[in-house]
């Protein structure tokens, strides 16, 4: 596969519904808008003060007055709106947010996730992703399956968590599961990999649905 | 009423040991000249209080790279690796918060409440040593307010009595950092007359601001 991100990303956006209020994390969530299907116009978020986040402009039109949740340049579309951090995450905490998609270094059979810290390599820190994990109503995790053949999607992760039972989906560019009670199940797979391969990748056991589907990107 | 000051003379207001709240997001909205001031003044053990790291020779990343900064209250530090490597030399401590609850401690700060009830962070380290108050069958945990000697904030237009309009993305952690410390500087991207910021456009109300330094990007 050439464009892993782009596939994944093209499948998340398949999930977001018209006029669905929705939070972006940084890197391959971000790819999502340039997937959304036609007829489906979202509320982009930008937790640190865009309700109704643009297009990313040309070098041009770039405002050192604008940016999204990166630092990078964005902006607001026509009826958009700009407001303060307090603000921004009353209305992330308050359930104004119907979906949120982000990254991930682990996802477990629980839906616990873990995202911003490696102890002793890296700390990044969680921004908003602690708020954004609790408060919106659908939480998407987009990622590569493996990091490089080490699994992700763990029984139990094993770096500091972002939040407990929080995440409902997973997309990657092998498949999409959900989250259930009795653990992870496939709902769709991409007819590049084999099932062994995809149970192989995936360090949790793999409930496969009954109406298991191939994946369109 | 707020005075209008140099920047020189502004700096002079933030002691060594100093805690510092500093307004922006990956340094779009911080007051970049009085940061500038005070990096060449040289204060020093600051508590600095701000979103982010912003980066290396950019925004309050240029404190942390001249070692003025003892301690940094942060929610994301990834884009500026300078953070981590004093942090790992021991030059550097870093708290990290979940960003919402940072925004919302101070305000709570600024506001006079107690703390506030969240959500965020049940389950993980945040929650270690928090106290956890059920309701309605949930669990949130009590987050305290956050205040500050003193706090840097920058607005687009601020009128010489210090009512404050910001542009763009700029208002994130500014509006509510005017509110909680006991000190509060402003730098104006533009110096304007009162009167020039029509009553309804006013963020931050003048109350809130005690000195005033012109950036001079009329």
């Amino acid at each position: 596969m050439e464009d892993i991100k782009g596939f994944i990303a093209a499948r998340v956006a398949k999930e977001l519904k018209d006029s669905d209020v929705v939070s972006l994390g940084i890197g391959l969530p971000t790819q999502v808008e340039n997937y959304l299907p036609e007829g489906v116009r979202i509320t982009l978020l930008s937790e640190n003060g865009i309700v109704g986040e643009g297009l990313i402009p040309s070098a041009d039109d770039a405002s050192l007055y604008v940016v999204d949740a990166g630092g990078q340049p964005a902006s607001v579309l026509i009826g958009g709106s700009f407001v303060d951090s307090a603000v921004s995450f009353g209305i992330i905490r308050g359930g104004h947010v119907d979906v949120t998609v982000l990254g991930a270094l682990e996802v477990d059979e629980e839906g616990d996730l873990s995202s911003w810290i490696i102890p002793g390599k890296k700390v990044p820190g969680m921004g908003g992703a602690m708020d954004l994990v609790v408060g919106a109503k659908k939480v998407i995790i987009a990622m590569e399956h493996t990091n490089k053949g080490a699994h992700k999607i763990l029984k139990k992760c094993t770096f500091p968590l972002t939040g407990i039972k929080a995440v409902d989906m997973i997309v990657t560019e092998m498949g999409v599961m959900v989250i259930t009670d009795k653990g992870i199940e496939l709902i769709e797979y991409n007819p590049e990999f084999t099932l062994e391969q995809i149970r192989a990748a995936t360090g949790a056991r793999l409930i496969i649905s009954p109406n298991l589907k191939k994946m369109a990107g | 009423m707020a005075k209008v000051v140099s920047v020189e003379e502004a700096v002079c207001l933030i002691k060594d040991g100093n805690t510092v709240m500093i307004g922006g997001f990956m340094g779009c909205g911080s007051p970049h000249k009085v940061i500038d001031a005070l990096a060449k003044k040289g204060t020093k053990n600051l508590t600095v209080m701000c979103n982010d790291g912003a980066c290396p020779k950019f925004g309050i990343g240029k404190l942390i790279t001249s070692g003025q900064v003892k301690k940094l209250i942060a929610t994301h530090v990834g884009l500026n690796p300078e953070v981590g490597k004093k942090m790992n030399a021991g030059e550097l401590q870093v708290e990290l918060i979940p960003q919402g609850t940072f925004a919302e401690r101070i305000r709570c700060g600024g506001n006079g409440t107690g703390g506030f009830l969240t959500l965020t962070g049940f389950g993980t380290t945040i929650a270690d040593g928090k106290q956890v108050i059920r309701i309605d069958g949930k669990d949130y945990l009590l987050e305290l307010p956050l205040k500050a000697d003193v706090a840097l904030i920058c607005g687009n237009k601020i009128d010489k009595q210090g009512n404050v309009w910001y542009r763009g993305t700029t208002r994130n952690f500014n509006v509510v950092m005017a509110t909680a410390a006991d000190l509060v500087i402003a730098e104006a991207d533009k110096l304007v007359e009162p009167g020039e910021i029509e009553p309804e456009n006013v963020v931050t109300q003048s109350i809130f601001v005690d000195y005033i330094v012109d950036g001079g990007n009329a």
